[in-house]
Formats: C-alpha cells, structure tokens, sequence
C-alpha cells in the first residue's frame, strides 16, 4: 500500500470519528484544553497549517498508541508514579510577553547563579529565562547570516513545521522511516502530538561547514515538550549537530517525549551532540522532568557514519537509548555517553547498534557517574544479524560512585547470528578514592573542585568526541552537576 | 616554623606516634631516618591531614598556627607540600592539568590572576626542563603508567611550582637510580631558601650526599630517639640502626 493510499484511508476513518468524537476545540485559541483525544491531534494539525497526509499519520499513530495502554515500559531500573496522560497539556502557544519575567530581577536567584558559573553572557541569560525582551538579540542576526550561508550550500537547516511546508517530498520520504510511528510508547505519542523540532538536509558531496545547533532557533520556535527532529545527510555529505545546551532550562511540562531520526547515506556522517540539562527536581527530585527520548540513526549506505555523543546530567528521570542501525555495508556506529545522576536522579541510557551489513563496526563508551541516592543504569545491545559478515563491537562501560547511597548496573545485552563477529565487552565500577582526594587536596585543591577534576578525568574519552565549544562547557557543567555530592 | 610537641598518633586504634617531637625553624632542612614501621610517613600525614589518623594528644604548630585545626587544602594554600612516597594516579587527567589546577588554587588563595593556558605552559617549560620531564610526560595522566623515577621527578616538578614554605619528602629518593637521584637532589638545592624549611624523609644515607642537612633525626617506635647535625646520617649508614642501639621496628 501506498503512503497516500495509507493517508486517504486513515482520513477516511478519522472522518467516521469525528462525528462520534465531536470537534469541539477552537483552532483560534492558543492552547488545547488538557487532555488527549483525536480533536487534540486535528487541532494541533490545524494550527500548524499541515497538510492532510501528516494528519493521518498523526491520527494512525494515536489509534495505535490507544491500543498501547500496556505497553508503556516497565523495563527499565526507573520508579516514578503513574503518568496521567489526560492531564498533560499537548499544545500551547508559545507566552506571550505579558506573562514572561521582565528582567533577570524576577528570575529564581538559583537558575542565575547557575548561568553565572557557566560564564553565560547576559543577553543569553535572558533569552534562556524566558524573559520578555525588546531589543533584537545578537543571536538572531548571527542566525540570518548564518542560514544565508547554509542555503548557498543547498543545505536546509529550519524547523520541522517549516519544513513540512518548504520540503514536504522530504518530510513525506524520511519521517518515520527510522522510527515508525508505531516503533514504542512514548515515539508513538511522539508521531500523534509532536509540536516541533529541527530539520536538517545536507545534499550530497557537501560537508556542512559549521556546528548546526538549535541554539540557533530557540528565539523563532519554542519546540516545547515533543519535540521532533530529522536529519538527513544524502550521498558523501558530513553535517555535525548540536542539541541542547548546559544552561539548565525549566519547563512546565515535566512529560518530554522526543524523536531523533538521522539518516545517513552511502558515505556520509552525522555527528549528533547532545547536552541534556533538565530540571533535575529538587534534592527529593520532586518537579523534576521526565525525559523519555527515542533516538535512532539509521546507516543506510555503505561506508556511512552515524556518532552519537551525549552528556546527560539534568531531568529527573532519563529513558533514552541512542541507536545505530548498521545496514550498508562498511558503515560505522558510535555511541559516546556521560550520565550523570545526584539527588534523587534516576538515568536508563544506554544503546543498541544493530549490525545487518558486512564488516560494520560499532564503538560503545559509556561513563555513568552516580551520586548522591541517585540511580544510573547502562542497558545496552549489540545485534549481529546473519549477513553481518565482519562485524565489530567494542563497548567499554564504566561507572564511578560517589557516596554509599547511589547505584549503577550494566544491562548488556549481546546477541551474535554470524560466527564472524567479534563483540568484546568491558565494564568497570569504581569509587572516588580517599587516596585521590587527599591527593589532590593536598596539593591545595579543594574537595568539589577535586570530584569534578577527577570525574572530568573519568569521563575523557567522551568528553574529547565533543565539538570544542560544547566541550569546555560541558567541563563545566560536571562539576556544577555533582555540587553538593561530598563532604 | 614547626613545632610538634609530644605527638601521639593512632591508626585503626593502634598507636604509631608515641610522644613525638621535633622543630624546624625556617630555612633549615632537616632529615628524618628511621627504620621501616618507624612512623615516618604516618607523621608526614599527620602534619598534612590525611584522615584515618587520630591525634591522641600533643600538637602541631606551623607558622605560629594550629595545623591541627585546619583543613586539608587550608593547610596546603598555607604552604605546607607533600610530596608522597608513593603518589596517587588519576586516570583521564593529564598532568599539566592537574597542575595547572594546583597552581591556580593557590593563586586564587593569594588574591592573583589565575593562569591562563599559555602563560602556565611557559612557566612550566622553564621549571620542567630541569627536571628532565618532557612535554609528552605533562600530557600523559597524571602518574598513570609513570616509572618510579617519572613519579618523583614530577612531584618535585610539583613543589617547585608551588613554591612551599614547608615541604615533606617522603622516601622521594628510594626506588630511583643514581641518575634520577642526581636530577631529585639538585630539585631539592634549588629550592632550599631562607624563607623555607624542609623535611626530607629518607631511609638512606646516599640523597644526604647531595643535600646536605642543617639537622638530622632518628625516629623509632614513634618518637625522636636521637638528634644531631649531618655527621649522625653518617654514623647510622655505617654502624645501622642496630650499632646505634636501636632495633628496626618488628610491628610491620
Ligand atoms: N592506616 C593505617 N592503619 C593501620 N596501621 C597503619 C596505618 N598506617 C600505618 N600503619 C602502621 O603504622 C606503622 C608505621 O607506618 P609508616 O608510618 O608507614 O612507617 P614508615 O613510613 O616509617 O615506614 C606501620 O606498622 C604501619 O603498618
Ligand atoms: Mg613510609
């Protein structure tokens, strides 16, 4: 069958619904009532001006995702009260000025302290404060000159919604091809109610000469909770991409969803960065968000290349497992993490490189650091399929404790159909050792300074796969993130 | 510069330091020697911090100041150096790093600038050289794989960088060749200064061929047994800690 034929019949049938639903919600207003129901997806549809086919994929995957009720996760080392999904609230305009803070004055001290210790100017204080602000930022401009620079490459850099409209033989091709709207739970409410998110194409030959980074568009879309991205880099092109940021960032909505898909074509790479800083919650992790991501790259062409690197150190729970699926032949997958958990933190991160052509290679560095009464599991898999002729794997999984109330496992799973394959497994768990402390406080070092020297120490080898201008950041934020954790 | 008056130290409950004492006025050197188990370490630690030692009674007086009352780092950013008999690796960070950190602490302890990357580099390179460390070996982890020697040199490369008022050799002589030992002795004399007194723990005699002592101390069974200028190293190295009346300690 075909997409549009799939289309037309999921129209058809949401048509028969509608009656029985009513549709009651004004497209006019700025915000959904809270709740979930087919009127909910038409009226975000609606207000995003989408066309027909993506509305019935959005109603396909809310049909599918009704029918999910048991299958929201249970797997995972992660506690957390049952989440009411008619409670949350699934679309809402971005604030108008009246309701944000005017100035810094009227922002948390706390947030502000933060921002400071990262050294972050203070125009960009205010724009991650959400403060209402008249002048135009630098940032904007910086971003016009910026896509003028892109475009003259062929290279589209926009956000989804706007892609949908510009690009939609794109959009129509790729979304969905890694994740299929019916691929988990939380990807399938994903597909139903995503409300924005950053779209990349990158034409072939082209090497993307900057760090793409949604830093970029944070002014022009407020991606909000669901947030959607697809990026893909066509025949030997090279694009790197920066998501997120280490100043941590609030949200009302503790329930965030997202999809990653990446597409990588013969010879081409896509190095996807990842800093993740969400409100942890407070000491007992309460308001904290939930962090339920599905990333997944798809290696589509021989020789390709898909990296993932991520430091996790916000939300107070983290379900997310950035994966590679290995098809071409020769093509490469890799995986570069740092979790981080304190307080009340709870992280099940990991990934699975899924290894179908000859010789395909995967790499696994995963670092989780746990403090605190906090909770951080590795869970990981490497598949090799029968044709994967020559398959590698190497995983190294390490994990430092801090304190006697923390936890940390490793979950690998390792599943080989062709005697070919090499997998080669290492973990390690260790302690901050008094020795290492005394050490270094001797030396005049004091003992927060000491922790974060020694972890940043820990997690090097991951550290080093960060473009520059996210890597001493992210120095930074280790230490911020593990403030409190001795002594 | 230091005063420690009848020490008593133990560890786990076990008494090491029994009735310790010994003073150390500025710009001397002073060597203590005694057999393995004596307490020479322990002391070193006690005087820098470490924790799992208690002090039982006595005290320790540095720079007119209750050392036992200050932290770890206070005492550190005081001037107080270490250098360890047997020093810690700290996988994933390089050495230059390590420090650049040290370094840095103390200048902010001072009210100074903090180095930046290229000016702490430069200082390095003039102090590095002498000590026959290469730039490979700042940018290797710190102590992770180095040799025995590697270690030692770097931290005497260390002290000389933080320039302390009282630093603690402990055995920074044993496990190197007579090379290396050359290169350690001639770090120690170039720091040896009015303004700074040192405490060079040694079980041998051959380092004091190089630095030459203003005193030198016998401990045994946790205390100062015997004191005397540079002539009683001498003595001990020909006659031993037993021809001096002294039993190597059997609690080890
Ligand atoms: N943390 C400790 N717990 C128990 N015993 C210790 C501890 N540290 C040192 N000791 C004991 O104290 C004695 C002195 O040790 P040390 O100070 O290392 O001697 P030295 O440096 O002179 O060889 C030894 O018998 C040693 O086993
Ligand atoms: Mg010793």
């Amino acid at each position: 069958m075909s997409a549009q034929q799939d289309a037309a019949q999921a129209v058809e049938s949401y048509a028969g619904e509608r009656y029985k639903y009513g549709f009651v919600t004004d497209v006019e207003a700025d915000s959904a009532p809270p709740g979930l129901d087919h009127d909910t997806i038409r009226f975000i549809s609606a207000k995003k001006g989408e066309p027909e086919w993506l509305l019935a994929w959005r109603i396909k995957a809310f049909e599918r995702w009704l029918e999910m009720e048991d299958e929201e996760p249970a797997w995972a080392k992660l506690h957390y009260p049952p989440i009411d999904y008619q409670d949350a609230c699934y679309y809402s305009a971005p604030k108008s000025d009246s309701d944000r803070p005017k100035s810094l004055d009227e922002v948390d001290p706390e947030l502000l302290k933060t921002y400071e210790k990262l050294g972050i100017p203070l125009q960009e204080q205010e724009m991650l404060a959400g403060v209402a602000v008249d002048a135009v930022f630098d940032s904007v401009s910086v971003a016009t000159t910026f896509k003028g620079k892109l475009a003259e490459l062929g290279i589209i850099f926009c956000s989804i919604s706007e892609a949908v409209k510009e690009h939609p033989a794109l959009v129509q091709r790729y979304l969905g091809s890694v994740v299929p709207y019916s691929d988990n739970f939380f990807a399938t409410l994903n597909s139903a109610v995503f409300t924005d998110g950053s779209f990349v194409y990158v034409p072939k030959g082209v090497r993307c000469p900057m760090e793409l980074s949604t830093y970029f568009r944070i002014n022009a879309a407020n991606t909000g909770q669901f947030e959607r991205t697809l990026i893909i880099a066509d025949e030997g092109s090279y694009v790197s991409y920066l998501e997120g940021c280490t100043a941590p960032m609030r949200d009302e909505n503790q329930l965030h969803a997202a999809v990653v898909e990446l597409i990588a074509l013969d010879d081409a790479e896509i190095k996807y960065s990842t800093v993740q800083n969400w409100y942890p919650g407070d000491a007992e992790g309460k308001g904290g968000i939930y962090n339920f991501v599905t990333k997944r790259g798809a290696c589509r062409g021989a020789n390709a290349k898909i990296s993932w690197t991520q430091v996790e150190t916000g939300s107070a729970i983290t379900w997310k497992y950035p994966s590679c699926i290995l098809q071409g032949d020769n093509s490469v997958g890799e995986f570069y993490s740092i979790a981080i958990t304190n307080n009340r933190q709870q992280a099940d991160t990991g990934t699975k490189m899924i290894h179908m052509g000859r010789n395909t290679k995967s790499r696994i560095v995963s670092k989780g650091i746990a403090a605190g009464r906090s909770d951080s599991t590795y869970r990981g898999l490497v598949r090799i399929q029968p044709k994967a002729e020559g398959a590698r794997n190497h995983t190294q999984c390490d994990s430092l404790l801090i304190g006697a109330e923390c936890g940390a496992h490793t979950v690998p799973y390792i599943e080989s159909r062709n005697p070919s394959a090499r997998v080669e497994h290492e973990a390690t768990t260790s302690k901050i050792s008094e020795d290492q402390l005394f050490y270094c406080r001797q030396r005049g070092i004091d003992e927060e300074d000491a922790v974060a020297l020694i972890v940043n120490g820990f997690c090097r080898e991951v550290l080093q796969e960060l473009p520059m201008e996210f890597a001493v950041e992210a120095q930074k934020l280790v230490a911020i993130s593990l403030e409190g954790s001795v002594g | 510069m230091l005063t420690i008056e009848n020490l008593h130290a133990t560890a786990d409950g076990k008494p090491i330091l029994n009735g310790l004492d010994l003073q150390v006025n500025t710009g001397e050197v002073h060597a203590v020697m005694g057999p393995n188990g004596s307490g020479k370490s322990t002391l070193a630690y006690v005087i820098a911090g470490r924790e799992g030692y208690e002090v039982t009674a006595g005290s320790i007086t540095y720079q007119g100041r209750d050392v036992l009352a200050m932290s770890v780092e206070e005492r550190a950013l005081n001037g107080v150096f270490l250098a360890f008999q047997y020093p810690v690796e700290i996988p994933g960070v390089g050495s230059a790093t390590f420090l650049k950190t040290a370094v840095n602490a103390a200048r902010k302890h001072r009210g100074e600038q903090e180095y930046d990357a290229m000016e702490f580099l430069k200082l390095v390179k003039a102090k590095r050289a002498a000590l026959g460390i290469d730039d490979g070996m700042m940018r290797r982890a710190l102590n992770v794989g180095f040799s025995g020697g590697e270690k030692k040199r770097n931290e005497m490369l260390q002290m000389a960088l933080l320039e302390p008022s009282l630093a603690i050799l402990d055995e920074t002589d044993s496990g190197l060749d007579i090379d290396a030992l050359k290169i350690v002795a001639d770090g120690i004399n170039a720091l040896r200064a009015p303004e700074r007194a040192m405490v060079v723990i040694t079980h041998y005699q051959r380092l004091l061929d190089h630095v030459v002592p203003d005193k030198v101390h016998v401990l045994a069974g946790g205390r100062i047994v015997r004191s005397g200028g540079s002539e009683l190293a001498l003595e001990l190295e020909s006659r031993g800690y037993a021809g001096l009346g002294l039993e190597p300690s059997a609690a080890a």
